[in-house]
């Protein structure tokens, strides 16, 4: 590496400077995260008289254990733990109804195999944004306002990881297949011990993906969850602003801001690699 | 990240086929059965209803509708607001795909000039990509709060008077620098992976003939990585016209006077809160049509891409 870049590769003051700017690239870039961690650590009064300090104060347990046990209309505690299970919810549901008819669409001819695939493929093509209202009165025809259900079913019905899957499964030797045939194995067999095992690390990486896609989820979960109990983190934090004149508890909004963005950025600075991968395959 | 449009990965017109097959009919029916379903009654019914009732006018007491084909359409297109919506969200998507695409392309050209280290910056960049854009909104609203913001008071000492809850353009710009900051992540890792793939022989080859860093940059590096430029100019469109409704949400809710209500923003506050249902359905049909456009785009840019 160091040879290949030998020759274009400024030494000396030239690599100081790319590296200031790229220190000031990055501090510009994390301000406002630093802000609000500054924001999580000391107490109201120091930020309603502004300037507030830019180095963090001692009320880091304080803010924290107040927005995660009593929050403000909920303890964030229950918040977390809804967005967990809405974001393990659909990225599992979508990989495994994803790999079930991705599976049967390239190893099987069966009637109807094409209408179905454009059925799938069509739902690429809408956003729940678009289609709130109608989709709102339908989760709300079953039963399924306030529900997980709700929160998770609405939002695995795209075609995204299905392409990915098919378009991987098409890579797979034929010999494998023709083998399993010969040897009398029946198509779950296959599936179990040869597909999905082959399948690890794209299911990995779309894990890593569709766990933010859902995470992040903002609208939907503000429609349908009219119960303070039921609020995912990241639409809750807008909650906890008060309507009116008064003043926001801005340490413990700071602090529940710095506890919805932690599970995200553990995921993705942990699973860098994965990440990386998974956003390339999505989006070629 | 879209996770739901996405229909660039297909390689149009070019779908293999296995030559072993499993048989029978059953079995398959059943393995697609789950997400046809879901499909069905999650998609493909609430956009039908869309449709319909976009036709329809709901009388107020909500008892029965009036059809009036396209009245709807008719009234969208000759309302001063919903035109001024599409103005807005020209120009909010245009500002945001700037904002997030030139700083991304400059740090990653920085990145890319050093040999260590790079990594590190990288693991640093991709912190705000996983931030909610609604999250992304309250910390910027924090920063530029005009009661306790850091940045509005010291905007103040310098004798500006920043209140982007009165004054529009303020406003815009806020959310666009909040839409547009998660987004230079995501750039920066397209431009930098197709940065680091530019052939070190051709910009040597450059760099003996003389011609200097910039030359080598507009010259040779940025004529290469155009297609991953234009991606991300499609993409981060798309990304501003859908993604970017709790931005809108925390920061503004649109206001003032409507200064920031984009499309999408628009489909929400009418359908739910001004529970104008017609309007709203008539909007997302519209939006369909917005989006079939983004797709088509899409696959044009596919096709180049595959004979490039």
């Amino acid at each position: 590496m160091a040879q290949q870049h030998g020759m274009v590769e400024k030494r000396g003051l030239g690599i100081w400077m790319t590296h200031a700017f790229m220190i000031l690239g990055v501090l510009v870039i994390f301000f406002p995260i630093w802000l609000a961690f500054v924001a999580s650590t000391v107490t109201q009064p120091e930020i309603v008289k502004p300037p507030m300090p830019l180095w963090p104060g001692d009320q880091f347990w304080e803010n924290y254990s107040r927005a995660l046990f009593s929050g403000v209309n909920v303890p964030v505690a229950t918040m977390l733990f809804n967005s967990l299970v809405m974001a393990i919810g659909i990225a599992v549901g979508k990989i495994i109804i994803s790999l079930l008819s991705a599976f049967a669409i390239v190893y099987f001819r069966f009637p109807g195999r094409q209408t179905f695939f454009w059925m799938i493929f069509i739902t690429l093509m809408l956003p729940v944004e678009v289609r709130i209202v109608p989709t709102f009165e339908v989760v709300a025809g079953f039963g399924m306002l306030n529900s997980y259900y709700g929160l998770i079913f609405p939002l695995i019905a795209s075609a995204t990881a299905t392409f990915l899957f098919r378009q991987f499964f098409l890579t797979i030797p034929d010999e494998l297949a023709e083998a399993a045939r010969v040897d009398g194995a029946r198509p779950m067999r296959f599936f179990w011990d040869i597909v999905v095992p082959m399948s690890r690390t794209n299911i990995a990486a779309l894990f890593v993906i569709l766990f933010i896609y859902g995470w992040n989820q903002y609208l939907w979960p503000l429609l349908i969850t009219t119960d303070p109990e039921m609020n995912t983190i990241v639409m809750g934090i807008k909650q906890m602003f008060p309507s009116g004149d008064d003043v926001a508890e801005w340490p413990v909004i700071m602090a529940t801001s710095i506890l919805a963005m932690i599970p995200p950025v553990i995921v993705v600075v942990s699973m860098q690699k994965l990440f990386v991968r998974g956003l390339v395959d999505s989006e070629k | 990240m879209r996770a739901e449009i996405g229909p660039h990965q297909i390689y149009w017109g070019r779908a293999l086929e296995k030559r072993v097959t499993f048989r029978g009919w059953l079995l398959p029916i059943l393995l697609i059965a789950p997400q046809v379903i879901i499909s069905a009654v999650f998609f493909f019914y609430p956009a039908g209803q869309a449709i319909w009732q976009s036709l329809f006018i709901p009388d107020p007491f909500g008892l029965s509708s009036q059809f009036v084909g396209f009245g709807n359409f008719e009234f969208l297109l000759s309302d001063k607001f919903y035109r001024k919506s599409f103005l807005t969200t020209a120009i909010f998507s245009i500002l945001v795909t700037l904002c997030s695409m030139i700083p991304a392309l400059f740090l990653a050209v920085i990145a890319d000039r050093l040999i260590k280290g790079s990594g590190v910056y990288r693991t640093m960049l991709i912190w705000p990509y996983a931030v909610a854009p609604a999250v992304a909104g309250v910390l910027w609203l924090f920063m530029f709060n005009t009661r306790v913001g850091v940045v509005s008071w010291y905007l103040g000492q310098l004798g500006y008077d920043w209140n982007h809850v009165l004054n529009g353009g303020e406003a815009m710009g806020l959310v666009v620098v909040a839409s547009a900051w998660g987004r230079i992540s995501y750039n920066f890792l397209f431009f930098f992976a197709a940065l680091q793939s530019v052939p070190r022989s051709v910009i040597e080859a450059a760099a003996i003939d003389g011609a200097h860093f910039w030359r080598r940059f507009f010259g040779i590096v940025l004529p290469l990585i155009t297609p991953t430029a234009f991606f991300l100019l499609v993409v981060n469109v798309v990304y501003a016209f859908f993604e970017t409704f709790g931005v809108i949400h925390t920061i503004t809710a649109g206001g003032p006077q409507q200064s920031t209500t984009i499309l999408v923003y628009k489909v929400f506050s009418d359908g739910f809160v001004g529970q104008d249902l017609g309007s709203s359905s008539a909007q997302s049909v519209i939006l369909l049509v917005v989006v079939g456009l983004l797709t088509v785009i899409q696959f044009k840019y596919v096709e180049k891409r595959v004979h490039y």
